[in-house]
């Protein structure tokens, strides 16, 4: 079992991806440069955060068309485990891995704090560790993270069950002030059809550790971990 | 040929931008300025002559890249200056 974080010229919380599987969960793990078309035998692969390419045009819209979004678009289409985190994430939509778009925050502002999270689906390869309705606390670093698409597609995602984490206060309720940045329907991470794919903006990478005050991140790459290594 | 792509938020998405821009506008004195839509303008040279040809291109770049059509419409102009010709 291997793990590949992908690096994008500007990805910045590559680093920390990487130490969690790494050093956290013991994990057989390397980086994969943007320029590369292959993913060298990796089962899972994590798309970091950070601004890849300088969020030139869009965020996420210039890596979405490098050389290792090719192979992922691949590895994903096989049914490999793709994780994309903050940037990552704006990068799966940009790729059309994962549906909908990202818009400026509502507020305008970069928003850096904690957020709460709730738990909607604990069937999937990165959430089985979770329980349903579990509540999550975890950062956000973004100043795109307003998911949006058209009504008819949000009902679609909803109904198909690909909300994955939703917004909410401490007490888990999906409320407008407990949504940081304007998300459609307080949005905070969604998966494809097969469940395979998810993409989340907070960070759980930053939450992975004693040290760091706040493991409740780690849940999702042992999640992972455990999926792969019960199928080797 | 020369051509001008302009990409901005769809009309029933609220952009943030352009509301904030708005709302400055009227705080330095431009009363009356009731909407404001903040895009993005590309001045693409094409190797092609071709008017027809041109468009083409130009939307499937709009398509490919340069508009994420989930929440962005765009507009393709040819200024055609070496050829003279508008469709």
């Amino acid at each position: 079992m291997k793990c590949g974080v992908v690096v994008f010229p500007g990805s910045n919380c590559d680093h920390d991806a990487y130490h969690v599987l790494k050093h956290v969960l013991a994990q057989d793990t390397t980086f994969l440069w943007h320029q590369d078309d292959s993913l060298q035998g990796c089962d899972l692969i994590v798309l970091p955060g950070g601004f890849s390419y300088g969020d030139y045009l869009r965020a996420g819209a210039m890596a979405a068309l490098s050389p290792v979004m090719a192979a992922v678009q691949r590895h994903a289409e096989a049914g490999g485990l793709v994780l994309g985190i903050c940037n990552g994430f704006q990068v799966l939509l940009e790729a059309g891995l994962l549906p909908g778009a990202m818009r400026r925050n509502a507020s305008l502002r970069f928003q850096c704090k904690d957020v709460h999270l709730k738990v909607e689906r604990t069937d999937l390869p990165f959430t089985n560790k979770l329980r349903a309705g579990q509540v999550l606390r975890m950062p956000i670093a973004h100043a795109e993270g307003n998911y949006e698409d058209a009504p008819e597609k949000l009902d679609a995602l909803e109904a198909a069950g690909q909300v994955v984490f939703r917004y909410c206060t401490a007490e888990g309720e999906v409320t407008p002030e407990a949504n940081p940045n304007g998300a459609a329907r307080n949005i905070a991470g969604i998966c494809n059809a097969q469940g395979n794919v998810l993409g989340l903006m907070p960070h759980p990478e930053r939450c992975s550790e004693e040290i760091l005050g706040n493991t409740d991140g780690l849940a999702l790459f042992a999640s992972a971990v455990g999926v792969l290594e019960a199928v080797r | 040929m020369k051509a001008r792509v302009t990409v901005y938020p769809r009309r029933e998405i609220l952009d943030p931008q352009g509301k904030a821009i708005r709302d400055a506008l009227s705080r330095v004195g431009f009363a009356g300025v009731d909407d404001v839509r903040a895009g993005k303008s590309f001045e693409i040279s094409l190797g092609t002559d071709d008017p027809v040809q041109a468009e083409q291109e130009l939307r499937r770049m709009c398509e490919k890249l340069l508009a994420n059509t989930v929440v962005e419409d765009y507009s393709v102009e040819l200024l055609g200056a070496e050829v003279g010709v508008r469709p």
